[in-house]
């Protein structure tokens, strides 16, 4: 009775948005009020009723009803509690619940708002919203039903939503159990971090196409939705990040990263965010650029269908290929539906969108924003080429082509260091018009900085060119972007006799926006250079070792000690080695590079699942890694080890503390009064609500 | 006009980008072949960069710890996903692979640690070149096993 019960609340929660889509649409156009806010109540009934869905799914995860094929497939009774809870998300049909899920919550958050002046894009709201969710609901439904048990029929044993005549139910003695790879605390918060980010960029969309509806298509809808769009991009980089973290810690090749398609598919939806971010800043301040936000934001959201898509879809070869099925078909429909209503309405309203001036110095800050979204749309274009080179080439050729990571690495290092360059510039010109002369005035010391650093760094550190290049723009943006916190707290410090703490402390809370973004740049600087370490100066060996024997790489010395084989509680077996570490003489302690051998439950004398964990010594410096590739029982033949030294990686993860708190700076709700609409050449309008 | 000094800056740019794509392109891209394909036109082939998917057959695995030498052979698989969704699934396909001892296969050598998920049957994807001898060098080697992905359904299943 449960799973059926679950069942039935995601049919009368498909059955509420299509009803509130409707109700949204006709009071839209009647302009209705009652009806809208029927429609808003509709909307608002489906985070209950998906919550009590997800309830009962998870109610069955933890309580081994392997006769639901999801609850098989996911989780196995060895698998502790927490794990259990989160294989929600460790397959397909419960992911896709998931991101439902996910939508209902933000969607019902944002109908909450008080919506006073703003009503008219009430309905419009609701339609984009209530149409994604019935989207993804149609898909667990009826393509990808969570609760569907397992039956014995004639046939044999095979999962139904609907019990076929004559089956008997069928209940596995125990389920398969979550892949291994994905037990991992990163693999546990990667995928709803992932999934609240693309999620969030819903809701801007669903304004912007509000706006064009309505044909309210000032800055309106930007303003309302600057927070989601800031926290959309939050948690996306955040997945991102955990991700790599990730696959550095549980995949074993000593990367973070590898152009996978399904990585890209992650990155797109950041990259057409990133640019949105800032494009919308220049429609703010200087009424430019309002085809061009329209189409970033509907483009975002179909890279973000597009990336659910591929990381659920299986058609393309990855290591991400956990999940495979038949819906594809379907998720290109829908995309190319609502990508070809959203470009049409767009047009529609083409001659309202018209910017309220020129742009005319190429060296003002809102070119150098145009330059930067060019940037970021070259590199867009370059990832999605590469994914779609295979298919490409073969329509062309007729011979499938692929393209790895050096192509990738080849032609985006170039259009990233433009990117780094341009944070140092920008914050220096002005809006409206700048020249080289007064760009020239701002930056000089941050010359002289970047370039002492960067001789110090060839003097002591690294003769090579791609890598000198490097830290000299990011030690450029640094200078760059300190001093501008340093010149503009100095200001402040003077004009209201306030200590340097205080001045800094209120500098940045008046302008948070502003002085967020700068420690987002200097966080993305501290990744440049882990990025920089570990690509340019990653070092790698491996060899066989008796016991006692040791091997050196970079500086260390690492000494294979002992090696043990047990049993953990979890149901796998560990074979772990120990390995001293001396660096020079010293000794610095010992690592524990193992092997865990992963049985599948439901066979567990065929399928043996190993995976390889690393031992770690994360430093400042470098990141030691020690891998155990092979071992055998008997000390005299050894084991073999790969070792990697990465150095300045940990400065990647590092610095995407620094990241986080930088964009909590720009988008935590407070008091921070709206500024004054400060458009050059008009006169400042009155204040507007805060969101 | 205002703003044609922006059309030709970007432009340029875009100029840029695209010959540092065809350059790379020519520089590093792989072709992907099935082990029909490679066996047809091995002449054609031999130094190409090359991406190379195929079934591993278990018995042919061997692996030297001392050298890190792995060495085994793979068999055809259909290259399109379409067809291996028509031939019942990527473990369908694999297992009739394996079995099929009349399909064309290939001998592989890599160097390097041998990889957690290397089995029979499991659907190996590698980038490397082919030899003059018929023998794949393979660089980089990533593998999926079928049986541990979500499609699969309890054993009871196999009668159907």
């Amino acid at each position: 009775m449960v799973p059926e019960f679950g069942y039935g609340i995601l049919f009368v929660t498909f059955l509420a948005t299509l009803y509130s889509v409707g109700a949204a649409a006709l009071g839209g156009l009647r302009r209705s009020p009652s009806m809208v806010e029927s429609a808003r109540r509709g909307m608002m009934l489906t985070f209950p009723l998906l919550s009590i869905s997800a309830g009962v799914l998870i109610y069955l995860l933890v309580n081994n009803r392997f006769d639901i094929s999801f609850v098989y497939e996911v989780t196995s009774r060895s698998m502790p509690t927490y794990l259990k809870v989160t294989a929600w998300w460790g397959g397909q049909a419960g992911s896709l619940l998931f991101w439902s899920w996910l939508l209902a919550a933000f969607a019902s958050a944002v109908t909450l708002r008080k919506w006073d002046r703003d009503r008219e894009f009430l309905p419009w709201v609701i339609v984009v919203a209530s149409t994604t969710l019935a989207f993804f609901l149609m898909m667990v439904i009826f393509f990808e039903n969570p609760f569907a048990r397992y039956f014995q029929t004639s046939a044999g044993v095979a999962a139904y939503t609907i019990p076929p005549a004559g089956g008997v139910p069928f209940m596995p003695p125990d389920g398969r159990g979550l892949n291994p790879l994905l037990r991992h605390p990163g693999m546990v918060i990667h995928p709803p971090m992932l999934y609240l980010g693309f999620v969030s960029f819903v809701i801007p969309y669903a304004f912007a196409i509000a706006a064009l509806v309505t044909g309210r298509t000032d800055d309106r809808w930007i303003r309302l939705t600057r927070r989601w769009a800031l926290w959309a991009w939050l948690f996306l980089s955040f997945g991102l990040v955990l991700g790599g973290r990730w696959a550095y810690d549980v995949l074993g090749w000593g990367g973070y990263w590898g152009w996978d398609p399904v990585e890209i598919a992650a990155f797109m939806p950041w990259l057409s965010g990133t640019a949105f971010l800032h494009s919308v800043m220049i429609q703010e301040k200087r009424g430019l650029l309002k085809h061009w936000n329209m189409i970033l934001i509907v483009l975002t959201y179909a890279l973000v269908i597009f990336g659910t898509f591929l990381t659920r879809s299986g058609v393309l070869s990855s290591v991400h290929a956990f999940a495979q099925s038949a819906i594809g078909p379907l998720f290109f429909g829908f995309i190319g539906a609502t990508f070809i209503t959203s470009i049409g309405l767009i047009i529609w309203r083409w001659p309202d969108l018209h910017g309220e001036m020129e742009m005319s110095s190429m060296l003002s800050r809102e070119a150098l924003f145009l330059l930067n979204n060019l940037l970021f749309m070259l590199v867009l274009a370059v990832c999605f080429l590469g994914v779609l080179f295979p298919l490409a080439s073969e329509l062309v050729t007729g011979q499938k082509v692929t393209v790895g990571p050096p192509w990738y690495e080849r032609i985006n290092a170039p259009l990233f260091a433009a990117l780094i360059f341009l944070m140092g510039v920008a914050p220096l010109s002005a809006w409206g018009h700048s020249t080289l002369r007064t760009l020239g005035r701002g930056i000089w010391k941050a010359v002289i900085v970047a370039t002492a650093v960067t001789v110090g760094l060839y003097a002591t550190y690294t003769k090579n060119v791609t890598a000198l290049i490097g830290f000299f723009l990011i030690a450029l943006v640094v200078a760059v972007t300190l001093h501008e916190f340093w010149r503009a707290t100095r200001a402040r410090q003077r004009a209201q006799q306030e200590p340097f703490p205080v001045a800094l402390g209120r500098l940045v809370g008046r302008d948070r926006r502003r002085y967020g973004g700068y420690i987002v740049h200097l966080s993305m600087m501290f990744m440049a250079v882990g990025i920089l370490g570990i690509e340019i100066f990653q070092l790698e060996t491996q060899d066989t070792l008796a016991t006692g024997e040791s091997i050196a790489i970079g500086g260390y010395t690492l000494k294979y000690e002992e090696i043990a084989e047990f049993s953990h509680k979890q149901g796998h077996d560990v074979i772990r080695a120990v390995v001293g570490v001396y660096e020079g003489d010293s000794y610095r302690g010992q690592l524990y590079p193992r092997i865990d051998y992963y049985y599948d439950p439901a066979n567990p004398a065929e399928t043996v699942q190993p995976m390889t964990i690393p031992g770690q010594r994360p430093t400042l410096k470098d990141d030691l890694y020690v891998l155990l590739i092979d071992w055998q029982p008997a000390t005299s033949s050894g084991a073999t080890f790969k070792a990697f030294v990465n150095p300045l990686v940990n400065s990647l993860w590092l610095g995407s503390f620094l990241f986080l708190f930088g964009v909590l700076v720009a988008a935590w709700p407070g008091s921070e009064p709206e500024r004054l609409s400060a458009r050059v050449g008009k006169p400042a309008l009155q204040p507007t609500a805060a969101d | 006009m205002q703003s044609s000094k922006f059309i030709v800056g970007g432009g340029l740019i875009v100029a840029a980008v695209i010959y540092l794509i065809a350059s790379s392109t020519q520089a590093s891209a792989e072709y992907f072949l099935t082990v029909e394909e490679v066996q047809a036109r091995a002449d054609s082939m031999v130094g190409k960069s090359l991406r190379l998917s195929g079934a591993v057959i278990g018995d042919t695995i061997d692996y030297d710890p001392q050298s890190l030498t792995l060495t085994f052979e793979i068999a055809h698989v259909p290259g399109d996903q379409a067809d291996i969704e028509d031939e019942g699934g990527l473990a369908e396909v694999l297992h009739a692979a394996v079995t099929d001892s009349s399909r064309p296969r290939v001998r592989v050598l890599y160097v390097g640690p041998k990889p957690d998920l290397l089995r029979d049957e499991a659907q190996a994807i590698m980038t490397g070149s082919l030899q003059e001898d018929g023998v794949f060098h393979a660089d980089e080697l990533l593998l999926k096993c079928p049986t541990r992905y979500e499609e699969a359904v309890p054993q009871q299943a196999a009668s159907r």
